[in-house]
C-alpha cells in the first residue's frame, strides 16, 4: 500500500527580497494529524516560509502543494477550493474591526457555505465557547484584550473546521496561563477535530509542549527537521544557540555590506 | 478499524423515536441531520439521537443536534444522545457539551431519564 501523500510539501522553495536571498531550496513535507512547529529566530525566514505556505507569495522558484495543488500553478477556483479547507490565524489576529466578534468568526461561513442561519449562529458561537470567549459576540474588536483578540481570530480560522490549521505566533504577547491554554487548545483540536496543524512560533516553552515535530529554520535553511526529543539532542550549534537563547555571532562579508550600503539598486 | 457509511435513519421505538448517525458527519450533509432531528421532534414523543457508529462529527453536525436540544427544552421535550462514540465524546468535550446534552449509554434509558 502506498503511504498517504502529505498533506503539505515544499521542494526546493526559493525566496528573494531583493537581492537577499531568505528561503535557501528548502524542503518540507506535513503529514496529516501532525502538529508540527516551524521554529526561528527574527529574519530566519519562517514568516516568508508561512507566506509561501497560504498562497500568499508565488514561489520564484521551488515548489509548494497543499492538498495535492500546486498552489503555483493552480487556478482562481482550485485556490478558492484550497483555501476553504485551510483556516489561519494571524499573529495581530486581523479581525474586521467594523464587525463585531460574532460577526467576524461567521464571516467564512456566510462566504463559503449556503447554511441556514440557525446552524451559522451555532456554529461560529460554538467556536467562541472553545475559545473561551463564550457571550463576547456582540463585542466590537476595539473593545477586547490582545489575548482575547488572539482567540477570537483562532474562533474564526476553526469555524470551518478546517483539515490545516495555520498558527502564526500563537504565544506572542500573551500571559503565560492564556498562553498555556491556547497550546493545550491547539492539542485538543487536532484530537477532536482531526485537524493538521502547522505553529509558527519561536517561544521554545510552547514548541515542545505542542509539537509532534519541529523544523528548525536559520537565516532562510532548514537546519533540521525531527521530533522534540531529536531538535534537544541535536549538535548542531545554531539550534543549541537557539535553544539556550545564545545570541548569534553575525557573520559580515565586507564586500557584500559595502554594497547594500553604497549601491543603488541594493 | 471498520467505517460505517454515512448515513441517518429515523425508527421508532416504544414510546420515543430514535435517530440513528452513522459515518462521519460533516458539511457535506449535516443538514439532512438537522432535517431529521427536527422531524423526530415533530412527533411530540421523547427524541434520541443514536452515535456509536459516528466516526466523525464537525460543527455543522454538533449544531443540528444542538439545535435538536434547544427546541426540545424550549417544548418541554425530551432530548437524548444515545451510545455516543469516543469520537463524538471528544468534539463534545471540545466544547462542554458533554455537560449540556443529556448523554444516555441505551435508547431504552430515554423513557426513564
Amino acid at each position: 500500500m502506498n503511504a498517504p501523500q502529505p498533506l503539505i510539501e515544499v521542494e526546493q522553495l526559493e525566496a528573494w527580497y531583493g537581492r537577499r536571498r531568505v528561503l535557501h531550496g528548502v524542503d518540507f513535507a506535513v503529514n496529516a494529524g501532525e502538529i508540527r512547529v516551524i521554529m526561528g529566530g527574527s529574519g530566519s525566514g519562517k514568516s516568508t516560509l508561512l507566506r509561501h505556505l497560504l498562497g500568499l507569495q508565488r514561489p520564484v522558484s521551488g515548489r509548494v502543494r497543499l492538498f495535492g495543488v500546486d498552489l503555483g500553478e493552480a487556478s482562481e477556483r482550485e485556490m478558492l477550493d484550497v483555501r476553504k479547507r485551510i483556516g489561519v490565524s494571524f499573529q495581530g489576529g486581523a479581525l474586521l474591526t467594523s464587525l463585531t466578534v460574532g460577526e467576524n468568526v461567521a464571516l467564512p461561513l456566510r462566504e463559503h457555505t449556503t447554511l441556514d442561519e440557525s446552524t451559522i449562529r451555532i456554529m461560529s458561537r460554538l467556536k467562541l465557547e472553545v475559545v473561551n470567549l463564550g457571550g463576547f459576540q456582540d463585542l466590537m474588536p476595539s473593545q477586547l484584550s490582545g489575548g482575547m483578540v488572539k482567540r477570537a481570530a483562532l474562533a474564526r480560522a476553526i469555524v470551518m473546521d478546517p483539515r490545516l490549521l495555520f498558527f502564526d505566533e500563537p504565544s506572542a504577547g500573551l500571559d503565560p496561563v492564556v498562553s498555556a491554554e491556547l497550546d493545550e487548545l491547539i492539542l485538543r483540536l487536532r484530537d477532536a477535530l482531526r485537524m493538521t496543524i502547522v505553529v509558527v512560533t519561536h517561544e521554545l516553552e510552547s514548541a515542545f509542549k505542542i509539537a509532534d515535530t519541529i523544523t528548525v529554520l536559520d537565516q532562510g535553511n532548514i537546519l533540521m527537521t525531527g521530533t522534540v526529543a531529536e531538535v534537544r539532542a541535536s549538535d548542531n550549534e545554531r539550534i543549541q544557540d537557539l535553544l539556550n537563547r545564545r545570541p548569534r555571532e553575525v557573520q559580515v562579508d565586507a564586500d557584500a555590506y559595502l554594497k547594500r550600503l553604497t549601491e543603488e539598486e541594493a | 478499524m471498520s467505517v460505517s457509511p454515512n448515513g441517518v435513519a429515523a425508527e421508532r421505538g416504544d414510546g420515543y423515536v430514535l435517530v440513528r448517525l452513522s459515518g462521519e458527519v460533516d458539511l457535506s450533509w449535516s443538514q439532512e441531520v438537522r432535517r431529521a432531528v427536527l422531524d423526530a421532534l415533530a412527533a411530540g414523543t421523547p427524541v434520541g439521537v443514536e452515535l456509536s457508529a459516528v466516526s466523525y462529527i464537525d460543527s455543522s453536525g454538533i449544531a443540528a443536534l444542538v439545535e435538536g436540544f434547544q427546541q426540545a427544552r424550549q417544548n418541554g421535550g425530551r432530548f437524548a444522545l444515545v451510545a455516543v462514540s469516543d469520537a463524538v465524546r471528544a468534539v463534545l468535550e471540545l466544547a462542554r457539551l458533554d455537560r449540556v446534552f443529556v448523554i444516555l449509554p441505551s435508547a431504552d434509558a430515554l423513557l426513564a431519564a
